[in-house]
């Protein structure tokens, strides 16, 4: 028994090299889509302090904007540019619509709004573009489709889907993105400083206003890559949904506040997860990959509760 | 310059040298809907001056800031009687945002600079409602650094990780960089040394003399405040019970007593203590 659990699954990796490198190419695009989620979760956190649980929802809705656009006839790259659009118009609503009004109060109270809005849009783009499956316009988008096969060693084999190259291309220069944007100019400076303390932001003459807008079409705009990304591994679906909740784990490992932490949490959970099916799953019977993250956060929890990165107060002593 | 500054500027040496900057008319503040916090204050600052607004803890000295800068409505608090006037115009329905774009900022109790910014960052947050140009701002900002040259030195360390002193200043250099006419500054003495206290005063007296910048600063620390206003009010219980030059009250036998810490002659029991017969203030 420890024999399978502890020495094993090595012997397993170390007999297939080419294979484990599979594993981990998997696990890292999975982990890519895991952090770029939690990137949205992380940005309205940061800025608002609002749980958004709706995020999921927006990844979903986003995409079958974007889908359901070019099925009446837009052409792709108009509807891409339409979905962004819409994506700002969403977050001005929600500004004006659900913070504003509700601005002060507790915690709890957002949540729920959240949530309400959640059901809203399920409802809504149901309503507006069908509940059906449809498929990511993948190619329209010039996206590549293709795959690469990699001749490792003498008889291994690695194969690389060109969209997961995307996906790990699109995801980096959007952080990287999000990162100069929130240290060079002056709305990112705004937005790190109403995080800090938005009392003083306010003083100052910071509109509270305008960096939720902002905020909301920053994670808007997340949603949506993370939406095409998604899309083109599976359906556009509210099945999607699902994966919101896969963000939860990664937030809490690399810590609410954070956006280094949500993307190395995402690639732990990511790698973890893939590893874990393939060589512990059999242990069990498979099937650990739908849970395995929450366990790992569960334990993490227990040793680091501000999660890897989650932002250290700084009180002076 | 806009033709309304010019205007402004036109009125200002037109009129007598005692124009009012800022004007507080009868104000009545209620927090949550119930809870009455001032009742009818009213105060005058004059452009140019500095002005004292003195009490003890709870008598409403940070509402009374917070009301004039907006800032009360964060906090469920309502401006519900009275007005406010700055630059001659009713500013009590405006946004904070819109004030400090206007001229009026408010430096918060307790610092509140942006921990994890950098002193840097958090001055240049200041600008935000400007829009004049990024090197207009790097000018403003050399001006900060010249008046607090310890600043410049701390320039790239986070603000978390500065000295109480450093970060009352980096509070006040922020505000500055939005080119206001009016700071209103609350408790700057909190926490600091004394000699620090002097110091910070001094750059106040400074920036009031060359810079033009007016100043309500509200304060615990009625010595030094008296010592650097030319003006001063005293709160108590939501009221201003007292006012008047600040050489005037530094002599008045009451304030020594109650503010000042020195009696009279010699100890006096409690008993004795009487309360503070209020002057009536009347409306205007």
């Amino acid at each position: 028994m420890l024999y399978d659990i502890f020495v094993d699954p090595f012997v397993q990796m170390a007999a297939q090299p080419d294979f484990l490198l599979q594993v981990l190419w998997e696990g890292f695009v999975a982990g890519i889509l895991y952090a770029l989620i939690a990137l949205g979760f992380v940005l309205i956190f940061k800025a608002s302090g609002v749980f958004n649980f709706a995020q999921g929802i927006m990844v979903v809705f986003a995409a079958l904007t974007l889908v359901g656009l070019h099925e009446h006839g837009v052409p792709a790259y108009l509807a891409l540019i339409l979905a962004i659009a819409v994506m700002g118009l969403l977050a001005y609503t929600v500004e004006r619509v659900v913070m504003r009004p509700l601005v002060n109060q507790p915690e709890i109270i957002l949540l729920m709004a959240t949530i309400g809005m959640t059901y809203f849009l399920v409802g809504f783009g149901e309503f507006v573009f069908g509940g059906e499956p449809k498929s990511m316009i993948t190619e329209e988008l010039g996206l590549p489709t293709g795959s690469t096969a990699f001749q490792i060693g003498e008889r291994g084999l690695l194969i690389l889907q060109h969209i997961d190259i995307a996906a790990a291309v699109i995801a980096i220069i959007m952080v990287a993105g999000l990162g100069i944007f929130f240290n060079k100019t002056r709305i990112g400076r705004a937005l790190r400083a109403v995080a800090d303390d938005h009392q003083a932001a306010l003083s100052v003459g910071i509109s509270l206003n305008q960096i939720w807008a902002i905020v909301w079409f920053a994670a808007g705009i997340v949603a949506l890559a993370t939406g095409i990304m998604w899309g083109a591994r599976s359906d556009v679906s509210f099945a999607l949904e699902i994966i919101a909740f896969k963000a939860l784990p990664v937030l809490i490992l690399g810590g609410f506040t954070s956006i280094p932490g949500a993307i190395v949490g995402g690639l732990v959970i990511g790698f973890g997860e893939k590893i874990g099916e393939i060589y512990w799953g059999p242990l069990v019977g498979g099937g650990i990959e739908s849970w395995l993250a929450y366990i790992i956060a569960l334990i993490f929890l227990l040793f680091r509760p501000q999660g890897m990165f989650g932002e250290r107060i700084i009180e002076r002593v | 310059m806009t033709s309304q500054t010019i205007q402004a500027h036109r009125e200002a040496h037109a009129e007598a040298p005692a124009e009012t900057i800022l004007a507080l008319n009868n104000i009545e503040v209620i927090y949550d809907r119930v809870i009455l916090v001032l009742k009818g204050v009213s105060l005058t600052v004059p452009k140019g001056g500095i002005v004292a607004l003195l009490g003890a803890n709870g008598a409403g000295k940070t509402t009374t800031l917070k009301a004039i800068s907006n800032l009360l409505r964060a906090e469920r608090g309502d401006v519900t009687k009275g007005n406010i006037r700055f630059h001659g115009k009713e500013v009590q329905a405006l946004s904070p945002n819109e004030l400090v774009r206007r001229g009026c900022i408010q430096v918060m109790e307790g610092r509140h600079c942006f921990g994890h910014l950098t002193i840097e960052e958090n001055l240049l947050t200041g600008a935000y409602t400007r829009k004049d140009g990024a090197g207009a701002i790097r000018t403003n900002l050399e001006m900060v650094y010249s008046y607090f040259p310890r600043l410049r030195e701390r320039r790239s360390s986070q603000a978390g990780y500065t000295s109480g002193g450093e970060q009352q200043m980096c509070a006040i250099g922020r505000a500055l960089m939005s080119k206001p006419d009016m700071i209103l500054l609350d408790e700057p003495s909190m926490g600091l040394a004394p000699q620090l206290v002097e110091e910070i005063f001094e750059i106040v007296k400074e920036l009031n003399s060359q810079q033009g910048v007016s100043f309500l600063l509200a304060e615990q620390n009625t010595n030094v405040a008296l010592k650097y206003a030319t003006y001063g009010y005293i709160l108590e219980a939501g009221r201003i019970v007292l006012d008047g030059a600040a050489s005037a009250l530094r002599e008045n036998e009451d304030v020594k007593e109650f503010y000042l810490g020195v009696a009279g002659e010699g100890r006096r029991s409690f008993k004795s203590v009487k309360h503070y017969k209020r002057r009536k203030r009347w409306l205007a």
